[in-house]
């Protein structure tokens, strides 16, 4: 099964590359160069086929892999950024930000099942400012974690937030991490799960704060994950990183998440989790073979 | 290495010529009284302009200033007491983190800071105070034992950043610091914090979250530093005036949006020009805050810290 097969990753920064899909008929995976077919590609969640490479995916497809047929229900979606610091270009980002990625703003959260189990969740989205966290993700977080405490629901939130705090909103940004952090600590104390996926790539301040905070931390394969960026470190250290530094198969070696699965395996698993967290019995769905 | 920023050197020599007419004076050699008197006017004059107007990026550089007081310096003054407590009892201990029992004002309290090093040696010593994961590991078992016995916290921050390294990553630096900041914000117990040089992003926040947020005159809290915004901005390092500008990252600009509660002033000149009165000014200060909220209810207090933070941000509702 090529799924299982490990990426061999060349440099540190193979995967950072442009890997959103392109608008043509094939695409070229950019780990092992495999030409694709792109339907065939999109019927795979975007994962080579050839070497098990997984292609950066935005919020929608995420919802669609992991969450229960059409039981999504979007909240939040009025919040949105100002420009506190009137930062040189910030609103241009924004706007193009909301272009690219078709929402207004980093994370979309809601409530929603998976494996029938009722849960609140949250999605960062690479395309919107590389997923960072500024005050309006902050609070629409806040304000979905707060609704699962008063629900008594799970939490689930999928990272990919390379942009880590947003540099655009100064201070603002860093305090998010606090306040994501308050939210986090009342789910604890009511005793409720907290599901914490980790895509390519989740760096910075989204990583110091909600997304290491998960009682289970679930990171799909190759991603790039970790708090300083791997050209600081460079810069820094003034040598070479390893092979794989920061990714997500380092991380699981460094104790630092519970499990790497390819993307398939995300709904399967995460029902089986929560059920074992919960003490529940169910069904539990098949893997993610194909989007529809 | 030159001492004086280029800024502060006209007053500083100035004062130096005032300080060398008063010895000869003294010595009787010749009166100088005059002249010494012009010159301190003059001086006097010249101290209002200079520090009055400070730009954001002067204040970095006094953030900065290689005579600057660190940590141990304030410890030393503020406290009657100080027992100094190492390791995290996982791996190390960090010595760009610094941490112990200490009695001010007729209290105990536990204190934890960052601690920067004044000479090349000192400086590897303390990791140019930047922490690895073990440092934040560190002051999380600090906090622990002061929730244990109910004593309150103070934290000195003054970073410029976590420690970006491989071993840091390794060890976990991202789950130190937010596993940090998960304790801080449900601590149940006072925690005031003080930014008393630089505050450099999540590496400052790690030991960062409080009842009370205390900033010094001439200290510098922000999400990024302003060389490395610059990077991001204008891809050079050499725009940091510019991107100190734009980050609004003095305490003047965090009081009104109220991520601080409270400037603590100065000596004239900055911390580094009198470190008695710079720490008697920051103790003051803190004993007036701890004085307020150390008599609360534990559960009331870790309320309100988090009603604070979950306040921060801004945004609007289309």
């Amino acid at each position: 099964m090529s799924w299982f097969k490990k990426p061999k990753f060349g440099g540190i920064l193979t995967n950072a590359k442009k890997t959103d899909m392109p608008d043509n008929i094939w695409s070229k995976c950019d780990n092992c160069g495999e030409i694709l077919y792109r339907t065939e590609l999109d019927r795979n969640l975007s994962v080579c086929s050839h070497c098990g490479f997984h292609f950066r995916i935005g919020h929608g497809k995420y919802i669609k892999i992991l969450l229960d047929e059409n039981s999504f229900v979007e909240k939040y979606m009025t919040i949105r950024s100002s420009d506190p610091l009137d930062f040189p270009d910030y609103r241009k980002k924004l706007r193009k930000g909301e272009e690219r990625a078709g929402i207004p703003e980093a994370i979309v959260v809601g409530t929603g099942k998976i494996g029938g189990i009722d849960i609140a969740a949250g999605f960062s989205d690479f395309g919107f400012m590389a997923g960072s966290m500024g005050s309006a993700f902050g609070e629409k977080l806040y304000r979905i974690i707060m609704d699962a405490v008063e629900l008594k629901v799970p939490m689930l939130i999928v990272s990919a937030s390379g942009g880590g705090a947003r540099m655009q909103e100064g201070i603002l940004s860093l305090m998010q991490m606090a306040k994501t952090s308050a939210a986090l600590d009342q789910l604890n104390k009511a005793g409720l799960p907290f599901i914490s996926i980790l895509t390519h790539p989740t760096m910075g301040g989204v990583m110091a704060s909600f997304s290491s905070l998960g009682d289970i931390i679930i990171a799909e394969p190759g991603a790039l994950l970790g708090f300083a960026g791997p050209r600081v470190i460079q810069e820094t250290i003034g040598e070479d990183l390893p092979d794989g530094f920061q990714r997500s198969e380092f991380q699981l070696n460094h104790g630092m998440a519970d499990m790497v699965i390819p993307r398939k395996e995300l709904r399967p698993t995460v029902t089986l989790i929560l059920q074992g967290l919960l003490n529940r019995y169910g069904e539990v769905p098949e893997t993610t073979e194909k989007s529809e | 290495m030159e001492k004086w920023l280029p800024f502060e050197k006209p007053l500083v020599e100035l004062e130096k010529k005032i300080s060398d007419l008063k010895s000869f004076t003294k010595r009787g050699d010749v009166d100088f009284s005059d002249e010494i008197r012009r010159l301190e006017r003059k001086a006097q004059k010249m101290q209002k302009s200079i520090y009055s107007k400070l730009s954001r990026w002067q204040r970095v550089e006094l953030a900065r200033h290689p005579l600057r007081p660190y940590t141990l310096d304030y410890i030393e003054r503020m406290t009657d007491s100080f027992v100094e407590l190492h390791g995290d009892r996982r791996f190390a201990d960090d010595k760009a983190i610094v941490g112990g029992i200490a009695k001010i004002d007729n209290r105990s309290v536990v204190i934890v800071g960052q601690q920067k090093g004044r000479n090349t040696k000192e400086k590897l010593y303390r990791n140019f105070g930047m922490s690895n994961p073990e440092g934040y590991r560190k002051a999380l078992r600090l906090f622990r034992l002061a929730e244990k016995f109910s004593l309150p916290v103070i934290c000195l921050v003054d970073t410029p950043g976590a420690y970006p390294g491989i071993g840091a990553e390794e060890r976990g630096q991202a789950e130190a610091i937010a596993y940090n900041l998960l304790t801080l914000v449900g601590l149940k117990t006072p925690i005031i914090i003080n930014i008393i040089g630089e505050g450099a992003s999540g590496g400052a926040l790690g030991i960062g979250i409080g009842d009370r947020v205390l900033m010094m005159e001439n200290a510098w809290y922000s999400v990024i530093s302003p060389e490395g915004c610059s990077a991001i901005l204008w891809k050079t390092r050499e725009r940091k005036m510019e991107a100190a500008e734009v980050l609004k990252l003095t305490a003047k600009d965090l009081i009104k949006i109220k991520v601080i509660d409270e400037i603590v002033e100065e000596p004239l000149g900055g911390a580094h020009r009198d470190y008695d009165e710079a720490a008697h000014l920051l103790k003051k200060t803190i004993v007036q805050h701890l004085s307020e909220i150390e008599n609360i209810e534990r559960d009331e207090l870790v309320l309100h810290r988090q009603k604070r933070f979950a306040g921060m941000g801004e945004f609007f509702i289309k």
